[in-house]
């Protein structure tokens, strides 16, 4: 086990006390807040490096039911290659039954393999089998893990629950990246969201992701600010650094340029990178390709000019 | 790194070369010929020159009021009235970012603050009075109020238009006419609020504009009105109080400030320091209601101090008219002076200044936001009305040692708690000696909500019902 990414020393019990003693979260103000940072002008020079950044950050998501290996391979040249001279997507993201395709055809490209796991989206399954479902993605050859949260142990107070079970499945993971999906639509409060946030990381999340993208209610922007200032709060308190991986919803190019401002100035340089923030999306890509495009010629092009995968 | 490219404002408002004063319905020049220079606080650039009104002016514009009151405006029927307010607020919306891109020339706040703040407030102003107009008797001011007359109004610079609004939309929705003094330092919205009285075929006399300096607020308090209102600083309003004091004249003052915003160890941490910024660097600190004393529960003030900090350090400092300046310009050269005499105190009364390490452009009128730490109470920068961009953090133990600091001091405009708990709001708000307590937020504006202070903070109150009451025979 690679103990140097274990968020904390901190045992279930302690993890939940401090968990239940953080500062409340007024709602009205951090939706101010963000909808402020959401005015910022992004123009020109700066416009163009904060749609690169953003492609670069992308974890390319196919998550459904009819995904086959042709799918999940023409998906995996398109990260890799997205339109010409744009820079390759940070991950592409599967289930773990296609994580093994996306291995096949990601090797030597530098693009990450991710694969949901642990019952994904729902997670109503018996921990066992969510284990199982981990090991299984980490032995295709996953990179990285998004795995959910037990919401109903989290709402019915059994957080000491939820923390076990995150650290269970962080050992599952062997080297790979952790990033542990809240589902914020599902917990619903903000005061809930830092709690998972920060319960999450003191079990060992590599990364905190707001949702599934399954259920009603994605990433939004004040959610998402919420839990980076949670991952500055916990890199203070314990060195460790976590990331951010906002996911469903967030579709245009202006969006992602909000997110990227919020990062800038909650939480400055350190997260600016695909290592550190992500966008779990799969129509964002295209709408910052035909954004890009726009920058480079001075036109507007259209959506037979960039591809549907 | 994710810099911003300057992102300027594209519209730019048309200035003339040259204003006159504005009465009966026409720009004129002053009867003795002055003239005064209005500059652009961001880079001292002259703007444009206007005519300085002096006492025949004045006396000539109360003139217009008054037969625009007895003959046409004082005798319109409520709903008539409130037609021509409802058109006023109509073209000051159509025209937003002309007049957002001009406030922020001529005052140096930034193009966001006029954009999203000053000049939307105005224009509610204006609706929620118009809708008043025709209702007065429903006001539960009494049977059949009245108007007052002539109304002589005279305005700071903090938040030129935005004043402007408070003090016209009210009086005129009663029934008043108005002579108004914009501030010396910033006609310019004044006067484009002039041109567009006319666009909205206002009738001649009802709204007159004079710009000057003290000489000229001096003459119109001293001339024939009903009612002076007064928005401004203690020292002046004083000597208003004085001038007015025997004679039938009505007053209204909304005054200084040293507003505490009290931080409980329960707060909502991360919204707290955003109240604390907005509360203090909103508008430069130009604003009479800002919090300016920090008093933060002492278990947690390294906490607080550190995140303030920090954040502070992410304001955006300069051009007001780039959209993502947080912090613009300081207002003149005079109160500049002002913030950097009473900051060198408190460095010499042994608090400890800091400032974020930010690039200040080479011209015009700029100051750092700064943060005092180890402020105690018999300190002058804890005491005095700094009105800039300085902050003094003082620290309390206990709930009963924040109320008896927030309240040891002779203003009494404003006032913040932040605490996640509903009882200790309502215990903290009912003792907090202040015209308006905002809690678990700060600097809060609705044309529907009173505003005014008690003790040397002023009296009478301006929006919401209450505000009509004072431009109004009940």
């Amino acid at each position: 086990m690679n103990h140097g990414v274990m968020g904390s020393i901190l045992n279930g019990a302690e993890a939940v006390a401090l968990a239940r003693s953080l500062p409340g979260v007024d709602a009205v103000g951090l939706e101010a807040r963000a909808a402020g940072l959401g005015t910022r002008s992004i123009k020109k020079a700066s416009k163009a490096h904060a749609i690169d950044l953003a492609i670069g950050m992308i974890d390319l998501t196919t998550l459904e039911g009819a995904d086959t290996p042709g799918k999940v391979r023409t998906l995996c040249a398109k990260a890799v290659r997205p339109d010409t001279g744009a820079p390759s997507v940070a991950a592409v993201c599967v289930y773990p039954a296609m994580a093994a395709v996306a291995v096949e055809a990601l090797k030597g490209s530098g693009v990450k393999v991710a694969s949901v796991a642990t019952g994904f989206p729902a997670g109503q399954v018996p921990l066992d089998v969510r284990l199982a479902d981990t090991e299984a993605a980490v032995a295709a050859g996953a990179d990285e893990i998004d795995m959910v949260i037990n919401r109903g142990a989290f709402l019915a107070g059994d957080l000491e629950r939820v923390f076990d079970e995150i650290r269970a499945v962080k050992a599952a993971c062997g080297e790979a990246r952790l990033k542990v999906i809240l589902e914020t639509g599902e917990l619903v409060t903000y005061d809930n969201v830092r709690r998972a946030s920060h319960l999450a990381m003191h079990a060992g999340a590599d990364f905190i992701k707001t949702s599934t993208g399954k259920v009603g209610g994605g990433a939004t922007l004040p959610v998402t600010l919420l839990m980076m200032q949670a991952v500055r709060d916990f890199r203070a308190a314990t060195g460790v650094q976590v990331g951010v991986k906002p996911a469903g919803g967030i579709r245009t190019t202006k969006d992602a340029i909000k997110y990227l401002v919020c990062v800038n100035e909650v939480l400055g340089d350190d997260w600016l990178s695909p290592h550190w923030f992500r966008f779990g999306a799969s129509s964002l890509l295209n709408d910052l390709l035909m954004q890009r495009q726009k920058l480079t010629t001075g036109h507007y092009s259209g959506p037979d000019y960039v591809t549907v995968d | 790194m994710f810099e911003y490219a300057p992102a300027p404002e594209s519209v730019r408002p048309e200035i003339r070369e040259h204003y006159g004063l504005f009465i009966d319905g026409k720009f004129v020049d002053a009867e003795d010929g002055s003239t005064f220079k209005s500059i652009n606080p961001s880079n001292e650039e002259v703007l444009f020159t206007v005519a300085e009104a002096g006492e025949a002016d004045v006396a000539a514009a109360v003139a217009a009021a008054r037969r625009a009151h007895e003959t046409v405006w004082g005798r319109m029927g409520g709903a008539e009235r409130g037609k021509y307010l409802f058109r006023i607020a109509r073209l000051l919306q159509e025209r937003a970012r002309e007049f957002a891109a001009a406030e922020s020339i001529d005052n140096g706040k930034p193009i966001k603050e006029t954009r999203d703040f000053d000049i939307p407030t105005a224009a509610q102003h204006f609706f929620y009075h118009a809708g008043w107009a025709d209702k007065l008797d429903y006001a539960g001011l009494g049977p059949d109020p009245r108007p007052l007359g002539v109304v002589g109004q005279v305005i700071p610079w903090n938040f030129p238009l935005l004043m402007l609004s408070w003090k016209i939309a009210p009086a005129l929705a009663c029934g008043n006419t108005v002579v108004l003094k914009p501030a010396e330092t910033t006609p310019l919205t004044a006067l484009m609020f002039a041109e567009l009285c006319q666009e909205a075929d206002l009738p001649p006399g009802v709204v007159n504009i004079l710009p000057g300096a003290g000489a000229t607020g001096e003459a119109l308090v001293h001339s024939p009105v009903d009612k002076v209102a007064f928005t401004g600083s203690t020292a002046v309003g004083r000597s208003i109080a004085k001038a007015v004091a025997g004679s039938k004249k009505k007053l209204t003052l909304e005054l200084g400030g040293k507003a505490a915003n009290i931080v409980y160890d329960d707060a909502p941490v991360d919204q707290a320091v955003e109240g604390i910024v907005n509360g203090i660097f909103f508008n430069q600190g130009h604003v009479c209601c800002a919090g300016s004393r920090l008093l933060v529960q002492e278990s947690i003030a390294d906490d607080v101090l550190a995140r303030l900090k920090e954040r502070v350090a992410t304001l955006r400092v300069g051009d007001p008219l780039d959209k993502n300046t947080d912090i613009g310009a300081i207002n003149s050269a005079e109160q500049l002076t002002r913030i950097e005499a009473l900051t060198e105190t408190g460095a010499a009364d042994g608090a400890e200044a800091w400032q974020p390490e930010c690039e200040l452009p080479e011209r015009g009128f700029w100051f750092r936001p700064t943060v005092f730490t180890g402020v105690q109470q018999s300190m002058r920068i804890a005491r005095e009305e700094i009105f800039g961009p300085v902050l003094s953090v003082l620290t309390f133990r206990t709930p009963d040692e924040a109320i008896a600091k927030a309240n040891n001091t002779p203003y009494g405009l404003s006032a913040g708690v932040w605490t996640e708990q509903g009882s200790k709001i309502l215990w903290t708000a009912e003792r907090l000696r202040a015209g308006v307590v905002w809690a678990n937020t700060f600097n809060q504006f609705d044309a529907a909500s009173p505003f005014g202070g008690v003790k040397e903070s002023g009296y009478g109150r301006e929006g919401g019902r209450q505000g009509l009451e004072a431009y109004l025979d009940v």
